[in-house]
């Protein structure tokens, strides 16, 4: 059902009824629980982690899971458990920074360029086009190399590339608001291209950058941990659940332990999000059921 | 209809041009080169200097962007950075491996993808359809790296049915990457088949609830000849932009794939390139998976265009 019937009177009032919609949905009461569990383990893992992740022993290597360690121990002896509640922490740190950035700018670029139109938008577009056929790991991976690993450089190359696709997204849907009458009016009575794109456009889009958000933040998250997993993203000792599993997985015929906590652990929370925005889309009424990631 | 058919080819042409420029200024403005990669420390100096002689790197940017892409076009793709082998021999057969998993999995996944879309469509909201949307979104949502180790996990290491890795070497004929090529197959064709019948379901719930269908139902049609007949024709029109999606995805997908699976295929070759800084590779490579993909696309928008003849009057009259 789209919210459009029920009369609005107040930005929280819209806010909660979206909400009250998302969790009404078997989805997004699924989805949300899962993230909530994710996003607050995340603060609080430290504290409750029953093993430093960096204690090493090396009279513990790859030990099944008891009642001790929970999970087992990984290849140098450290307890898995401890590593797998922490292991999320980095990515949604850097992804949720990266996320809103992203979406932010991309979305800003697109409803500009959607506003102008004519000549200079087509040819924007034919660089966004262009920029977009190539994959996203090696744009992303020639950056990476060059100047190295860290949440410093992670942060801005993941809001750089991921907020491209959005310019197409904030860009579409300013194209079906801008023929409409509102905007005719808004520049009749001669309000500048500032005014009517934050009065008038950026309301009418907010939505689809919204659910757009909520996609790029799950896109985000695959890239960042497969990242990690090729070993280019978060360094050791750090726990990362793409990089415990890429560790654990040499492993996995004798100790299979090791890779399942993590891969549980990092589906879970993807999943999670993408319910979330599936549930998000609905309530919003925005239909996404053609994206593919790019 | 020729005539769209040449803008539209053209407008390809166009973006393939721009990526070349894209990637070009990309390995320019980066810090370092060819020689001072290829010497590391050593890149000082006379031998710098003698480096960049020989390779050409003295010359102004857009010189060497020209004779670059000319050489492109003619398939000579220049040599690699260290080792000084010519690149478009070291792609010939890695690209040739790529394309196989491709192909592999588009055979599998497609036929699989629109059955199982239809079926979920045409039985929306029944247990089928909830089993199988629930299992697209898992399909298409854990990385690719996760749903493999999984998979080594179960087929190779507990059951034993299927090599988990692939030891066949790069030169090998096709052939002989069976069976080690089935499971790196099935990841792919499994997140393929997750989005295609996602749309494939959607559109066949949008056709059988249209007007025309109705129309077809009261006038007493037969259920599965209105299916068949009426219906999916118009319902699998939107599988054809999806599958070319997809087939995008797979080009950034299949990175991940082959170094988990070890194949011997572009994508690796690229993060190998990538980790050396053998840029005139990298080039080489980014060109290449650029011209693949934009060439998909085109083949997708015209078969579009030869399957559904309103969008033809439709694209001339803009």
């Amino acid at each position: 059902m789209s919210l459009a019937s029920i009369p609005q009177n107040s930005h929280l009032g819209r806010t909660l009824s979206v909400l009250r919609d998302v969790t009404s949905r078997p989805s997004g009461a699924v989805g949300l629980s899962l993230v909530l569990f994710h996003l607050i383990l995340a603060v609080i893992s430290p504290y409750i982690a029953p093993f430093d992740y960096r204690t090493m022993n090396a009279a513990m290597m790859l030990t099944g899971p008891d009642g001790v360690h929970w999970l087992g121990t990984d290849h140098l002896g450290r307890d898995v458990f401890s590593r797998t509640i922490q292991g999320g922490r980095e990515a949604i740190l850097v992804t949720g920074i990266a996320t809103p950035i992203a979406v932010a700018w991309g979305g800003l670029v697109g409803i500009f360029f959607g506003l102008i139109g004519g000549r200079v938008d087509e040819v924007m577009m034919r660089f966004v086009d262009a920029f977009l056929s190539l994959p996203w790991i090696l744009k992303m991976l020639v950056l990476i190399v060059t100047f190295g690993t860290g949440i410093e450089v992670l942060i801005p190359t993941l809001a750089f590339f991921y907020g491209i696709p959005v310019i197409r997204i904030a860009r579409a849907a300013t194209h079906d608001v801008v023929a409409r009458d509102f905007v005719a009016a808004a520049r009749a009575r001669g309000q500048s291209r500032m005014t009517i794109m934050r009065k008038e456009l950026l309301p009418n889009v907010l939505d689809a950058l919204m659910v757009e958000g909520a996609m790029r933040w799950s896109w985000m998250l695959l890239a960042f941990s497969s990242l990690s997993f090729l070993g280019f993203g978060v360094s050791p000792p750090t726990p990362d659940w793409g990089l415990m599993i890429a560790d654990a997985r040499g492993f996995m015929s004798f100790a299979p332990w090791g890779v399942l906590g993590p891969v549980i652990a990092l589906s879970t929370l993807i999943i999670g999000i993408n319910l979330t925005a599936d549930a998000l889309a609905k309530a919003l009424g925005i239909d996404r059921a053609q994206k593919a990631p790019v | 209809m020729l005539q769209m058919f040449l803008r539209r080819l053209f407008l390809g042409a166009i973006t393939v041009a721009i990526v070349s420029m894209i990637i070009f200024a990309g390995v320019e403005i980066l810090p370092g080169d060819a020689c001072t990669a290829f010497l590391e420390r050593e890149a000082q100096g006379r031998v710098l200097e003698n480096c960049r002689e020989e390779l050409d790197l003295n010359r102004p940017a857009v010189v060497r962007y020209l004779d670059w892409a000319s050489d492109a076009l003619r398939g000579d793709l220049g040599v690699s950075a260290n080792g000084q082998r010519s690149i478009a021999e070291m792609v010939g057969a890695r690209l040739q491996n790529s394309l196989l998993l491709a192909a592999c999995a588009l055979i599998v996944g497609v036929p699989t993808a629109i059955f199982l879309g239809v079926v979920s469509g045409l039985w929306r909201d029944r247990p089928v359809d909830l089993v199988l949307s629930t299992g697209a979104i898992f399909a298409m949502t854990i990385p690719e790296f996760v749903s493999a180790t999984v998979l080594i996990l179960v087929f190779s290491v507990w059951l034993g049915w299927l090599p988990g890795i692939v030891l066949t070497s790069a030169n090998a004929p096709a052939s002989e990457f069976f069976p080690e090529i089935i499971l790196p197959v099935v990841v792919l064709a499994m997140v393929m088949t997750a989005h295609i019948l996602r749309t494939v379901r959607s559109s066949v719930i949008e056709v059988m609830n249209s007007d025309y269908v109705q129309m077809a139902t009261l006038k007493g049609v037969p259920y599965w000849r209105i299916v068949f007949r009426h219906a999916l024709p118009n319902a699998l029109l939107p599988a054809i932009n999806v599958v070319a999606l997809t087939i995008a995805w797979l080009l950034g997908g299949v990175v991940v794939i082959e170094v988990v699976f070890n194949y011997p295929g572009l994508g690796r070759m690229m993060i190998d390139a990538i980790s050396d800084r053998d840029l005139p590779v990298v080039q080489a490579i980014a060109l290449i998976v650029a011209t693949v993909y934009v060439g998909v696309n085109l083949t997708a928008d015209l078969l579009t265009m030869v399957a559904n003849p309103r969008l033809r009057t439709l694209y001339t009259r803009k």
